[in-house]
Parts: structure tokens; sequence; C-alpha cells
């Protein structure tokens, strides 16, 4: 009877050690908020994320790939974010770490996965410490940093003197207003006013009113982007700021391809900087916006959406080089110096920081063919995070 | 039976309601199993410990008390923010920070019941919200201390009682969590069988009558409010020690919403519906979330809808109509 008991146990195990090989599918953990006033981040960071499976093939260094999404809806409660990672490791199983739309949610996972030694992927959240806070974090979107001081250089050279800055009372609103000072004052320029809203808010008529008043070349701003980007550019337009001849310059959130035509003419003129533009003119992002708008019709590619497919083709490709293996270590010792050419064009990853480097380009809001579109005129060539400089 | 000095007055009746019965035991034994039964559940089992114990604060001030409130996050994230920054600055022992996050919020809820106090129930929803969304922004202006929306970082929690350290798995966030619900719910316990407890209960039913009975209302109805707000703070303080993170969210409307919606569910009045309501909900979030990231929040209305439909007053309502309609069932 004991040996019997014995050598099913010794069978299981055997089973157990086999099972845990080749065959088996590398499970990806997706945190991203689904519902809620972030629901848009979510939708298209996993549109990114499922197109690149449907395009490229489901299959990673001869594993097959399962994606399991957990809604950490309101994305703002690092609570939420962070039990769900917990359980994804620890229920689920999940080899790899990924989504975090917003800062919160990757601030507070980032013990998680140190914890847990699993790599974590950030395909949004912008603040530029993030991927300092675990040594298993690579970064797959941008930083605030990164998008915001190509802005203030390009402002400083084009007799843009005197510029009002406007940005939202958080991590990523702060690297933006403090890259931006710290570029442009460098550059010579003056800051003439600078004004924190809640990240809640609310109502922009007195700044907007405050702003007229102090009569700058520019308005420098960065919210986050939904509801309120939208509300501050009707302000703007109803309010004659544009006719006063005060320019609005901004990091390329702003006029996101997602709510860009919720903004309508009004962001007509805008000048921005970021990292990508559905106008960008290249094969791999033709075939991308082709591809995205075959699957999901109804909606526009943005850059959170980019950095979903992005995010995805890091992991094939280190997974290609571990051979399927995605230990934490070993994952990130992959990952980094890797480069490859995206529908953004040529990004890599820092091999000091695991941050991404990229091409940042300025960019003008246009009407090209009846459509809204930020259109590429200048650029930074890669360009790595200033915000750990 | 000496001590019974008023003519006519039988307290046996309360006595035997205050008395532990056999369900209440089994009841208890539902967490052990569930730590064994879902070991690789114990972040969600630790969290639903801690919403039971924020729902439960909210019974003792409404169910028993019959004060409203839509504001009642404001302790809860009070006793959050209290303990984490307890945390951050070097005072990181968890039983301290209970207790430091159990004072501060008491003294707010102290403060702030008379206020609430000053009025009729439309009053009280008003001024408890305003409360909550004043608490709310300043949390939110004042990035430099609380973290504003990136979230209160870098808290370390020391092993409770220097020995028991929080694990990737929740084990000891769980247990914790447990115990803590446990011991406060006996004290809740104790109290709305008390005399204190009763006067409750009479101000609920008949406020206009219980001053002619001698009853203080206004000082009752401070200490509940009071003691419903420690409890809602540390409640708050072990979210902020299981999760090591605190979040502008604490504080948010939405959970002084859901935490109604929770009450509502399992039923207001009987301290067991607070415990039930908060798993039936917070299971229902978990699994239909789980099932639909996208539409769930559908399928749990229809529950919430069907629960008030078909049980008056909650599941606890539900299955007292069960208990009664089965033969033999004891009275």
């Amino acid at each position: 009877m004991k040996t019997l008991k014995t050598s099913l146990i010794a069978g299981a195990i055997a089973f157990a050690t086999f099972g845990a090989h080749a065959a088996d599918p590398v499970r990806i953990g997706l945190v991203l908020p689904m519902t809620g006033p972030f629901a848009a981040y979510g939708k298209q960071i996993s549109n990114g994320v499922k197109l690149y499976l449907a395009t490229k093939g489901d299959t990673f260094g001869g594993r097959k790939v399962e994606i399991i999404v957990k809604d950490d809806s309101p994305g703002t409660a690092g609570d939420v974010s962070k039990r769900l990672s917990q359980e994804l490791v620890v229920k689920d199983k999940v080899d790899i770490l990924a989504g975090f739309g917003l800062t919160p949610a990757a601030f507070a996972s980032a013990p998680v996965a140190t914890e847990a030694r699993k790599p974590m992927v950030v395909m949004n959240a912008a603040t530029s410490a993030i991927t300092t806070k675990s040594n298993y974090i690579v970064r797959s979107s941008h930083t605030l940093p990164q998008d915001t001081a190509p802005i203030a250089s390009w402002a400083a050279k084009n007799k843009i003197r005197k510029v009002f800055t406007l940005v939202a009372d958080f991590g990523p609103g702060h690297d933006a207003e403090g890259q931006f000072k710290k570029t442009f004052t460098a550059a010579g320029g003056e800051i003439v006013g600078e004004v924190r809203s809640p990240v809640k808010n609310p109502d922009f008529a007195p700044f907007l009113q405050k702003i007229k008043d102090t009569r700058p070349d520019a308005v420098f701003l960065f919210l986050p982007p939904g509801a309120e980007t939208i509300a501050f550019m009707k302000g703007f337009t109803e309010r004659g700021l544009g006719q006063a001849g005060i320019k609005l310059i901004a990091t390329g959130d702003l006029p996101d391809e997602d709510i860009l035509d919720a903004m309508g003419d009004s962001a007509l003129g805008l000048t921005t900087s970021f990292h990508y533009s559905e106008a960008h003119k290249s094969p791999e992002n033709k075939a991308y916006t082709e591809a995205y708008y075959k699957a999901y019709p109804k909606d526009r590619p943005n850059y959170m959406s980019v950095a979903g497919y992005d995010g995805m083709h890091l992991i094939a490709e280190v997974l290609k080089k571990t051979n399927g293996n995605t230990d934490g270590d070993k994952f990130v010792e992959a990952a980094k110096g890797m480069s490859w050419v995206s529908p953004r064009g040529k990004i890599s990853i820092d091999p000091a920081t695991r941050d991404i480097v990229q091409t940042v380009y300025i960019r003008k809001t246009e009407k090209l063919a009846g459509k809204l579109q930020n259109v590429e005129f200048d650029q930074v060539a890669d360009f790595k995070d200033p915000g750990k400089q | 039976m000496t001590t019974t000095t008023l003519a006519g007055f039988d307290p046996a009746p309360l006595q035997r309601q205050a008395r532990w019965q056999h369900a209440e035991y089994a009841f208890w034994l539902l967490p052990a199993a569930a730590y064994f039964a879902f070991g690789d559940q114990l972040a969600l089992l630790s969290q639903i410990a801690i919403t039971a114990l924020f729902a439960l604060s909210l019974d003792l001030i409404l169910g028993y008390a019959g004060i409203v409130s839509l504001g009642h996050a404001a302790f809860f994230g009070m006793g959050a923010y209290t303990a984490g920054l307890m945390a951050t600055h070097g005072w990181n022992e968890p039983l301290a920070g209970l207790a430091g996050a159990a004072v501060i919020a008491a003294l707010a809820g102290f403060v702030t019941s008379f206020l609430v106090l000053r009025g009729s129930d439309l009053t009280r929803l008003m001024v408890t919200l305003g409360v909550a969304l004043m608490l709310f922004e300043l949390a939110n202006k004042l990035t430099s201390i609380t973290g504003g929306v990136d979230g209160l970082q870098g808290i370390e929690m020391k092993p409770i009682l220097g020995q028991f350290a929080f694990d990737l798995y929740g084990k000891t966030a769980f247990i914790y969590a447990t115990l803590v619900l446990f011991v406060l719910f006996w004290l809740a316990r104790r109290i709305v069988h008390s005399p204190f407890g009763l006067g409750l209960r009479g101000i609920h039913l008949n406020m206009a009558r219980m001053p002619a009975l001698g009853t203080p209302v206004n000082a009752r109805l401070v200490g509940i409010y009071t003691v419903g707000a420690a409890y809602a703070g540390i409640a708050g303080a072990l979210l902020t020690q299981t999760t090591q993170f605190v979040s502008i969210d604490v504080l948010s409307f939405p959970r002084s919403a859901e935490l109604l919606l929770i009450l509502v569910l399992g039923g207001t009045g009987s301290l067991y519906g607070a415990l039930i309501g908060t798993v039936v909900f917070m299971t229902a979030h978990h699994l239909l979330s789980g099932i639909n990231p996208q539409y769930w929040q559908f399928w749990l209305g229809a529950l919430l809808v069907l629960v008030v439909l078909f049980a008056r007053d909650g599941v606890m309502g539900g299955l007292r109509a069960l208990a009664r309609r089965l033969p033999g069932a004891a009275k």
C-alpha cells in the first residue's frame, strides 16, 4: 500500500515538473481600468494587445500566450490595483504582469513585481519615477518629461518668450510642469504664471480668465486626456484666448486621437510634442492603422493602443531570446537594450533605466481629408527620459 | 431574578437575545474554512474582512441609531491616511497604527457629530456628504503630505507584534484583518445589547419619546457616532497596512455610496447583515468582473434590484423570512 502511495506521489511530481515545461502557456495578466472614468485607457490598451496577438500570432518563444484581464476601475485606487496584481500572481499564476493605465496603479503594484520576481510591463502610466520602483519594471509607453522637453525647446526657438503653465495636480502633471520650466527657462524663456488644477476637476473658467489677464505668448497645458481636456479647449476658444494671440502648446495626449473628434475644430492650430500620431508616415504605421481599423472600426488608434501593441512585441521578442523563459531577472536582462521599429518609429529600451527611448515629434493639429489629425513637422530623435538625468 | 426591580419588567428576552447562538458560532468558523478553501484568494478575503468592518461601523450608526450617512468614507480615509502617515514617519508597528487611526477618526467623529445632529435625515445626508467631500479635496490639494492622486507611497510595516510579517500570499494580512474584525464585532455586539444600545434602538424607533424616558438623546447619538467613526478609522488603517499604499480613493464618494449599498443589501440593524452584505457584494463584484471585465456593473445592478424586490430588509431579512417558514423553526 505504502509503495503504491509513494509511486503515485512520485508520478504526480514527475508529471507536474514535466507539465511545467515547453507546452505550458505563457500567462500574461493585464491590470487595466476597463470601466469607470478611465475605461477608454483599458479599451485602447487591450485593443493594442489583442491586435498584436491577432496579426503577429499568439505563440511567443514556443509557448502559447494566454491573456487574463483584470478591471482595476477606477484606475486611481492603488489598493484595488495592487490586490489584483497580487491575485494574478498568487491565484492565476501569471508569468508576466502588464497594463497599468494610471500612475497610482503602477506605483502600488511595483512591490508585487519585486516580491514575486515577475516582469512588469508598464503600458501607459507615465510618471518618470515608475521604473525606479522595481527592478522588474520595463516601460513600453512614454514618460511625461520625455514628451514635454521637446515642446519647451521648440517654443523657445519659435519666438515664444512668456509662458503660462497649467497642469493637473498629480505626478505626471508635476513632471510635465517641472520639465517644461527647466527646459524653457534654460533656453531663455520666462514663466509668467503657474496653476495646478485638481485632477478630477471642474470648472476652468477662473483659470482661463486669469490667463487672459496675464497675456502670455502661450499657455503650456497638461491634463489627463478625457472630459477635462475637451472642457478646457472649448473654454479656450469661447473666451477668445486664441483671438487674443495666445498660443496653446501641450504634450500630445491633449489632442489624443481617442478624443480628438469630440474636441472638434477648437483643436485646430494646437502645437504639441508627442511620440505617436495616427498620421505618422511610415510603412509600419500604415500597416498598423489599417489592421486597427479593420479590427475596431469604431475606434481610432492612439498612443495607448500602440503602447499595448509594442508591449506585446517586447514580450514576444524577449521570450524568443530566452526560449520562453519568463524568469524576472532573465526577462529584464534580455529586454535591456532591445530595439525595434514600432508604428511610432524606431524605439529601444534604455539598458540603464529600463525605460523607453524614442523619437519625439512636434505636430500641428490639422484637418486631413475631413479628419482631425496631428501632423508631424519636426522631431527630436532617440530621446531619453530627461526626468531621470 | 432578584435583579428585577421594576414591576412587570422581565429582562429574560433581552438576555436571551444577547446570548451567542449556535448559528453565530458556525458563522465565525467560515473565515477559518475560507482560509483553507481559498488559500490563493487571501488578498481578496482580507479586503472582504476590512470592508465588512467598515460596513459594521455604518450599521452601528445607521442600523441602530438611524443616522443616515453618505460620507462615511471620511472616517475610513482618515484612518487610512493616519496609519499611512504614521508608517512613513517611522512609526510602523501595525497595532500602534490601528490605535492612532482609531483615535484620530474618533476625534473627527466626535467633532462632526454635533453638525450631524442638527437636522433631519436629508440634512444629515448633505452634511455627511459635505464633510467627506471637503476631506477628499483637502487630500487632493495637500499633495506634499498625502501624495494626492498618486497615492501615499513608501509605507513599510513592521511585523505584527514583531513576529508576523506581511507576505505576498496575504496570509498574515488575512488573519490579522479577520482577528481585528472579530474582536471589534464582539465589542459591537456587547454595545448594541447594552442599555446604551437599547437606548439607541429606542431613539431610532421614536426619537420624540425617548427624552420622556430619561434618555439623553443627543449624548447617545454623539457617543455612537464617535464609536462608528473609530471603527471606520480602524478599517481604513487595516486597508493601508495590508496593501501598504493609500490612494485618495479611500475618501471618495463612491466608497461611501457603495458601503450604503452593501449595508442595504445585507440588511441594516443586525450586525450580521453588514458582514453578509459585504461577502455577497464583494464576491459578486469579483466573480462578475472576472467573467466580463467591461460590462459587469450591469449584472451587479441586476443583482441589487433582485435582492431589494424579493428579499425585504436585505439578505438578512430574506434569511429570517425563510427561517420563519421552515417547519419547527425556533422562535
